[in-house]
């Protein structure tokens, strides 16, 4: 069985670095379930998200040692549930007219959805929230036929004041040696 | 354009002085400055801007024939001297070639520097005539590689492509250049400085770490010290005799650290694996404490990994922390240089009080004695491989230097050459390339010209790279190879005769005349020597080592059925280990 992780990985803000994290998972068999990427408050790093799917605990050590090895790789951090918010996004394109506009509009608004294209024959709903809600989202919608969705990968964020940038830049610990 | 001569280059590599001049005027100084005595390689269109500087820098550079050469090459100078090897080559194909040298280097961690020419950057990703993207290529194979289209950026990728290369794990790093980088004008500033936020390894071990280890090693009755090639690369031979002498602990040498303890120590059980010795490989699976240091349990070491090493605790030092754990559990991890590590230890030693060990001791030297590696029994009409290997060994001085190929003969040459030196054995341990010898023993001769340098290969490996002699024999480099020519793949052929019935499919080379090696040799500039009888053997080896000024090849024609033992079937338990067909060793009969 596998068990879902999420490593929030602080990069250099460099032409390549992605290519090296997913070929580094390719050719090691690890299994990348979600990856989002971003610009950070500070221009020079990039933040990844991964979600990991590992079967042993053992796995999840080495998917973090083999990406610390990276020399663009700043810092990781586990983010565990409950301590982390996390949040993915989705756009979907729901068949509607207008007999099923409304039903389709409340259902949206129940989370916190929000109507961003309306035509006559489809809605473009766009939603926020974790794994769960949006899939319970999905299958409400599901009845009145999706025709076409987009899902963003998992980005999560650390709960209270400790910021993933804390100590990494003018730290002198080992990478190895930090948590 | 600059108009920077040359001379003004050598002047403009001060520290700190900004001059003008060319990207590749400022590769060329970045290297004079990182200390870059040699460098191995071909020119072709894109890399050429930086050979015209070249022309004129205090940078020896030797022109290989193969880009393969110029990799193993550089593999071979670091592995000899501790320095970073470096090699140099074109867009494309050019680049393309390094990549199996590059993959070697990366298994074996040996340091080297590849720096590569690229399309001018306005067509890179357009397909361009010899366009490669070498970087993309290498990502799974480099320590780390960039991609340089901005002269500027050139002179600090090289101090941090020098200093990634050498410090922590050693690997290969990948310069990859455009041409325009090379030929644009930038304000060069040596300042040798490295911003690199992501990149700190640790070296210094965990003082408590430590001091674990030693208590561990006091409380064990059956300690084993597994060395690998992180002591090679840390340096660390003198360390190792310090632990290993403190607390009398048998020492087994894998392939990459053959030479880090001399093979003529009575603690030196050998060396561990599928075609290990006996007592390597029962040391391995009797021990009570297993004390890795800079290896990485490689499946040709464990065999099969649940029954490897059953009644072992571990301790693993290993100064890159992804291999720990990552094939077999440590139940004492300690991350660091494996040379500071064993200089702690050997102080942490003498505040333990050590069990006694020497029953464990005499076990292991019985085995030792009674199932012997030895190299068969000599025959009056033919050559036996592993008595040619061993005669070499023999006539050559101490300090001799040697390469191998892949195979039957690179086991042959682990067991039956005197390993007493570190540093004097360079061999393709991860990767497994043949064709790794010639260019290697080239790589290290230029290094270490005052050593003799032997390359023991194979007759299917030396058809691989042996076009490297030429770049010897025209550049001084007097290299010796011996050849174990038994005609066919004689690794392949060996589990072809276990394995596949005795069904020789594509193993036979044909190769007791085709190729003529002695007229190979002669055409390529080298002399050019054949043994077939057992009394030949000592005269041309005697007449190789007298030679010293041109490489000398020796066609050995040796016995075509000889094989590897002991060996451990792959995939296998290492208790399974045979020491000749149906031969097992009795592992009980003597109380532990």
């Amino acid at each position: 069985m596998s068990t879902f992780h999420t490593l929030s990985v602080l990069v250099e803000n460099q032409p390549g670095v992605l290519a090296r994290i997913s070929g580094l998972f390719a050719r090691r068999g690890f299994n990348i379930e979600s990856l989002a990427v971003g610009p950070t408050e500070t221009p020079e790093f990039s933040r990844i998200t991964i979600v990991v799917g590992v079967d042993q605990p053992a796995i999840l050590e080495q998917v973090t040692k083999q990406l610390n090895k990276l020399v663009e790789v700043i810092k990781i951090v586990e983010l565990e549930k409950g301590a982390a918010v996390r949040r993915e996004l989705v756009l979907v394109k729901v068949k509607s007219d207008a007999t099923t506009r409304g039903q389709i509009l409340e259902i949206a608004s129940m989370f916190r959805g929000r109507p961003v294209d309306v035509g006559p024959e489809t809605i473009t709903i766009e939603a926020t929230g974790g794994y769960g809600k949006i899939q319970a989202l999905l299958e409400l919608l599901q009845p009145y036929g999706i025709r076409e969705l987009v899902q963003s990968g998992s980005v999560a964020l650390g709960r209270g004041v400790r910021a993933i940038t804390d100590r990494s830049k003018y730290d002198k610990t080992p990478k190895s040696e930090r948590s | 354009m600059a108009t920077t001569t040359p001379e003004e280059t050598q002047t403009a590599a001060s520290p700190g002085a900004p001059t003008v001049m060319t990207g590749a005027q400022a590769l060329v100084a970045s290297l004079e400055q990182v200390g870059v005595e040699v460098m191995f390689g071909i020119p072709g269109g894109a890399i050429l801007p930086a050979y015209d500087p070249l022309f004129d820098s205090s940078v020896r550079h030797i022109l290989v024939r193969h880009e393969q050469g110029a990799a193993h090459a550089a593999e071979g100078y670091a592995m000899a001297t501790g320095k970073v090897g470096v090699c140099i080559a074109t867009s494309g194909p050019g680049a393309t070639n390094l990549v199996t040298g590059i993959t070697d280097a990366y298994m074996d961690s040996v340091p080297i520097v590849a720096i590569t020419g690229q399309v001018n950057s306005q067509f890179i990703g357009t397909d361009a005539f010899q366009e490669a993207d070498i970087r993309g290529i290498t990502f799974p194979i480099t320590k780390h590689s960039f991609l340089i289209t901005d002269p500027a950026d050139i002179a600090p990728a090289i101090a941090a492509a020098f200093h990634i290369a050498a410090t922590g794990r050693p690997g290969p790093v990948l310069v990859d250049i455009s041409k325009d980088a090379l030929t644009k004008s930038t304000e060069f500033i040596w300042t040798g400085e490295v911003h690199l936020p992501g990149y700190r390894p640790t070296t210094r071990p965990h003082y408590r770490q430590v001091r674990e280890a030693a208590r561990m090693i006091a409380e064990a009755e059956r300690p084993v010290l597994v060395i690998g090639g992180g002591v090679l690369k840390a340096d660390a031979a003198a360390e190792v005799a310090a632990v290993a002498g403190k607390a009398q602990i048998p020492v087994v040498t894998t392939l990459m650290a053959r030479g880090c303890f001399p093979d003529n120590d009575p603690l030196n059980m050998g060396m561990p694996g599928m075609h290990g010795a006996v007592a390597a490989v029962g040391a391995l699976q009797r021990c009570d404490l297993f004390i890795a240091v800079g290896m990485r349990f490689d499946d040709r070491v464990t065999g099969q990994l649940s029954s490897f090493a059953p009644e072992a605790k571990v301790i693993h030092c290993d100064i890159d922390p992804a291999e720990i754990g990552k094939n077999r559990h440590a139940d004492l991890p300690v991350v660091g240089d494996c040379r500071l590590f064993l200089a702690d230890l050997a102080e942490q030693l003498d505040d333990v009080t050590l069990r006694d060990t020497s029953g464990w001791r005499a076990y292991l030297k019985g085995l030792q004695q009674k199932y012997a590696t030895d190299a068969g029994d000599p025959k009056d009409d033919v050559l036996l491989p592993q008595e040619v290997i061993k005669r070499i060994g023999e006539l050559s001085p101490a300090d001799a230097i040697y390469a191998t190929g892949v195979g039957q003969h690179q086991m042959w040459a682990a067991h039956f050459l005197p390993h007493t030196q570190s540093r004097k054995w360079l061999t393709s341990g991860g990767a497994g390339t043949m064709g790794y010898c010639v260019p290697a023993a080239m790589g290290a001769k230029v290094g270490k010209p005052d050593q003799v340098v032997w390359g023991i290969d194979g007759d299917g490996c030396f058809q691989m790279t042996n076009q490297e002699l030429v770049t010897c024999a025209l550049n001084n480099i007097p290299i010796k190879i011996a050849i174990i020519n038994n005609e066919s793949l004689g690794m392949v052929r060996q589990w072809q005769t276990l394995f596949y019935n005795e069904r020789y499919s594509n193993t036979d080379l044909h190769s007791y005349r085709i190729p003529d090696f002695v007229k190979l040799a002669e055409a390529m500039g080298c002399v050019g020597l054949r043994a077939e009888r057992p009394e030949e053997v000592d005269a041309v080896i005697e007449q190789a080592l007298a030679i010293n000024d041109r490489p000398v090849v020796i066609d050995f024609v040796v016995h075509k059925d000889a094989m590897v033992w002991p060996m451990v079937a792959a995939g296998t338990s290492n208790d399974d280990i045979k020491i000749a067909r149906d031969m097992a060793p009795a592992w009980d009969e003597e109380e532990l």
